[in-house]
């Protein structure tokens, strides 16, 4: 298993390298002089040139990108033009925020879409499973956009229940630790700054995750379905085994492999596809520093974000392929 | 007094097992029912064979007893099934809760399927899905119920039991995954054991052996067995009593013998007489020798299936398939290649077909090496070489019209015009005893049979010298095994195509082969002329496979030993040899491979 490990993460260094290439051609090829967004307008030619040789941008385009990759590789991903800081440290101190989003809004999924699929797989073509069925539908089929713009009119604005955006309050003094706001409330035990981290969290997890819960739901249903055909699950209910037991200890174990490839393929665009949603809910994540980014034509901050989404989206399905290898004891020996 | 006989005097003593009346079952959105008015008696510690062809309603029968019918759909609509508690009492099976149910399922009645390979479920250990039949029905402590599955599986002859309970299905083979569904089957010492067709699936030799195994098993419990098959070898290998089963009534019922004997209802002659027996076939009318050029001639062919392993996948070691095998099939002529799952047959027929380059030999079609064929020349010599699938129904396409199915390869040959094409389909659909409407109809509208029968007009739609079948007609009921035989000798002559006939039922290879080939672990054992090999096997593998065919009739049963065998592993080492060995001329004909002893 550790071979197999090894050798799914060495597979991940070609598609780095051709995704950074990707990146950097598009950059190039993208309309508009990078220099012009870092002089004022009255910059003369030579103050030009000056800032171009400053920031590596008079170089050939094959040298600005060999240049790009070493320095990647020891970490460095450029400075933003618009910052003026590391775009590594730009997006450390956002990552966090991103993830916990997404961790949140996919644990609500799974909490709610997996069981659901079980029970209607169990009962197929029940009103359960219709309602369920519909109900996933529209899950998926909403745009989160717009989800989210209900949402804060509903609970932020006529009930005043929730925030309406942000990660915390103003005045929460929390220190940092891991940069999970919840995490580090608990690990210095702020049961206060705990209840307002989860606060803010609630919407733009419950929007984020809906789409997530309709697929999960829809997927495990199908899985479900699938393996309760199967030869096996009539052994089990030939041994007397209660319906509870074959659903969830024959069927389900089967059903996760699909479903653990749904999660983690979700997860990895969950965290991209945040950008709308940190947007509408102005939550301080890397989404929200993309869409600066662009708007600012900070082409560092793009490709540094571009190749750290593409990173998350590629060990993301190492983290899958190896899961498999633990529900699956067959793919051990492949 | 047989074994037979106490049986029925034990039915005498003890009393009715299990009783069944007027069984009726309907699944949802058909108007008739799956079965209908089946009445059953198993008695205590008897052996009772459900027999009858596919969708005769016997599995829906079974199913119904325990009750699993429901989660399939279907639902009991009529009839009782009393099942006797050993103390006078009685239950009716049919009126039980699910709960009931569970109680009675696995513990007082317990059942094994025909599939061993998928009846396991694969992500948990057999020691778990062991333990839990155990631990539902009994209530004992881990320790005590490992030493429970432990004995279970010494029971059932499993070596190794230890290590097997931390193992995995995949981890087995398909006779030692049957025998772990009977382990788990016996652990929790059932009343009755109820087996739908659970050697249908496996090899001949190890079908004995798990036959064998029941019966033993059987006369050490006391458990009755409902044994349910298609095939009345097995029914007199062993059954006490036989009932019949055609579309979803029984038709016949009665001791073993007599119904052997003298079976009342036509179907049941019928069945008796489609049932391929060994040793029935006319002596064979020697063919003329001829120096012609055979028309498939396979010299030293080697096949290996490298496993690769390690962070950067080097080739560890290879898989030795298929092991310095030669043999000549000449036109009109049909070999046939037995052995069991694995001994390389099929791995042989792909390298013949090159769909898998073999490591070294020579494969000559007409006389001609094409395995130095360029892709050009490849699909030229392709015309030349068809193919019969075992599964007809997987091997159609279903979205295609059987005059386009067998049109394709005329198609992709470029063999005329669109006229000529249609003409020579025809003729093909005529030819395979299918209505000319057959043309336009979907391969989902036929039987098995008729499918089977598009399959081999599609192999002769190019006039190829060499037909490959691949155990055309073990999917098939035994009634319709004929007819397809029959079909196969009939264009074999017409067209005078060579055939290479794998199979593993030595009863259909002595009604087709003129010579017998036999495979074991990747080598080629034995070849000769059919009455020479079936009359006087000379080695003792092939002995044993003629041995472990059953018998058609209860008065030549055989009380069979078991013998666990060690099965050596096909994976070698990078650069292993094959193993020297000559093929001795025993008698005209007849070779025997020599060298190593087994």
């Amino acid at each position: 298993m550790l071979t197999y490990s090894v050798k799914r993460l060495f597979g991940v260094i070609p598609v780095l390298l051709i995704v950074s290439l990707l990146v950097f051609l598009l950059m190039q090829a993208a309309p508009g002089d990078p220099v012009s967004m870092l002089v004022s307008d009255e910059a003369t030619t030579e103050d030009r040139e000056r800032i171009a040789a400053a920031w590596g941008l008079d170089q050939p385009a094959s040298v600005q990108y060999l240049n790009f990759l070493t320095n990647a590789a020891s970490g460095d991903l450029g400075t933003s033009f618009r910052y003026r800081e590391p775009v590594m440290d730009l997006v450390l101190a956002r990552l966090p925020a991103s993830i916990e989003l997404a961790l949140y809004a996919t644990l609500l999924a799974i909490s709610i879409g997996i069981p659901l699929g079980v029970l209607a797989a169990a009962k197929p073509n029940s009103i359960f499973d219709t309602v369920g069925s519909i109900g996933g539908f529209f899950g998926i089929s909403m745009p989160n956009f717009w989800l989210g713009i209900l949402m804060i009119l509903i609970f932020a604005g006529h009930l005043n229940l929730l925030p309406s955006g942000g990660r915390e309050p103003w005045g929460m003094d929390l220190p940092r630790l891991s940069g999970f706001l919840t995490l580090d409330a608990v690990l210095q035990g702020r049961w206060d700054a705990l209840w307002q981290a989860l606060r803010h969290l609630a919407l733009p997890a419950i929007v984020l995750g809906t789409a997530m819960t309709g697929i999960i739901m829809q997927i495990t249903r199908a899985s479900m379905l699938e393996n309760l055909g199967e030869d096996y699950v009539m052994t089990a209910r030939a041994k007397g085994l209660s319906n509870r037991v074959v659903l969830w200890r024959h069927a389900f174990r089967n059903a996760l492999v699909s479903v653990i490839t749904i999660i983690g393929l979700e997860f990895g665009a969950l965290i991209s596809g945040a950008i709308i949603v940190e947007t509408v809910f102005s939550w301080p994540g890397i989404g929200l520093l993309l869409i600066q980014g662009i708007t600012f034509r900070d082409f560092p901050l793009i490709t540094g974000l571009v190749l750290i989404y593409t990173t998350i989206f590629v060990m993301m399905n190492v983290l899958i392929d190896i899961l498999y290898t633990i529900v699956d004891p067959r793919i051990r020996m492949r | 007094m047989t074994v037979c006989d106490r049986n029925i005097a034990n039915v005498a003593a003890t009393g009715t097992l299990l009783s069944v009346s007027g069984l009726r079952v309907s699944f949802p959105g058909t108007d008739t029912p799956a079965v209908r008015d089946v009445s059953l008696r198993v008695g205590r510690g008897e052996v009772v064979a459900l027999v009858g062809e596919s969708g005769s309603g016997k599995s829906v029968t079974v199913k119904a007893l325990m009750r699993l019918i429901e989660f399939g759909g279907g639902r009991v609509t009529a009839g009782r099934a009393w099942l006797s508690d050993g103390q006078g009492g009685r239950i009716d099976l049919f009126a039980q809760s699910e709960a009931a149910m569970q109680q009675i399922r696995g513990n007082r009645i317990a059942m094994i399927f025909q599939e061993p390979m998928t009846s396991l479920n694969p992500v948990l250990t057999v020691g778990f899905q062991l333990r839990e039949a155990v631990q539902r029905h009994q209530n004992v402590a881990r320790s005590e119920a490992d030493r429970i599955c432990l004995e279970a599986l010494k029971q059932v002859r499993l070596s190794e039991p230890e290590r097997r309970l931390r193992q995995y299905p995949h981890e087995l083979s398909g006779g030692m995954r049957q025998r772990l569904m009977i382990a788990m089957a016996l652990a929790c010492k059932p009343d009755l054991l109820i087996a739908d067709e659970p050697t249908t699936a496996l090899d001949v030799t190890v079908q004995a052996e798990i036959l064998a195994l029941l019966k033993m098993i059987q006369r050490e419990t006391g458990m009755a067995i409902l044994f349910i098959t298609h095939d009345m070898g097995v029914v007199a290998e062993i059954a006490d009593r036989v009932q019949v089963m055609l579309r979803g009534e029984v038709i016949e019922d009665g001791l073993v013998h007599a119904v052997f004997a003298a079976p009342r209802h036509a179907y049941t002659r019928a069945l008796l007489d489609a049932a391929p027996k060994l040793g029935n076939a006319p002596p064979a009318t020697p063919r003329p020798v001829t120096d012609a050029t055979p028309a498939l001639s396979v010299q030293n062919l080697i096949v290996r299936y490298p496993l690769s392993g390690g962070v950067f996948g080097r080739v560890r070691a290879n898989v030795h398939a298929v092991e310095d095998v030669s043999f000549d099939v000449a036109h009109g002529e049909t070999l046939a290649l037995v052995g069991e799952s694995g001994c390389g047959k099929s791995s042989l027929a792909k390298a013949i077909l090159r769909l898998y380059e073999p490591a070294e030999g020579r494969i000559l079609l007409n006389g001609e090496d094409i395995l130095g064929f360029d892709h050009a020349r490849m699909m030229l010599a392709r015309r030349g070489i068809q193919m019969i699938f075992q599964d007809p129904y997987a091997s159609l396409n279903p979205r295609k019209c059987v005059a386009d199915i067998i049109a394709e390869p005329l198609e992709i040959h470029r063999t005329g015009g669109r006229t000529e094409i249609a003409a020579r389909v025809a003729t093909l659909i005529e030819r395979v005893g299918l209505p000319a409407s057959a043309a336009h109809c979907f391969p989902h509208e036929f039987s098995g049979g008729q499918r089977q029968r598009v399959c081999i007009a599609r192999a002769l739609a190019l006039n190829p010298s060499v037909i490959i079948a691949d155990e055309p007609v073990s999917a098939l009921d035994v009634s319709i095994q004929a007819q397809i035989l029959d079909l196969i000798e009939e264009v074999q002559e017409e067209f005078n195509v060579a055939i290479l006939f794998i199979s593993h039922d030595m009863a259909v290879v002595e009604k087709v082969a003129d010579r017998i080939a036999v495979m074991y672990q990747g080598e080629l054992i034995e070849i000769g002329p059919r009455d020479a090999m079936l009359r006087m096997p000379a080695h003792p593998y092939t002995k044993r496979l003629l041995d472990a065919v059953p018998i058609a009739h209860p008065d030549q049963r055989r009380d069979r030993q078991l013998t666990a065998r060690e099965i050596s592993s096909p994976i070698r080492a990078v650069g292993a040899e094959s193993a020297a060995f000559t093929m001795t001329e025993i008698a005209p004909g007849h070779f025997l491979r020599c060298s190593r002893d087994m």
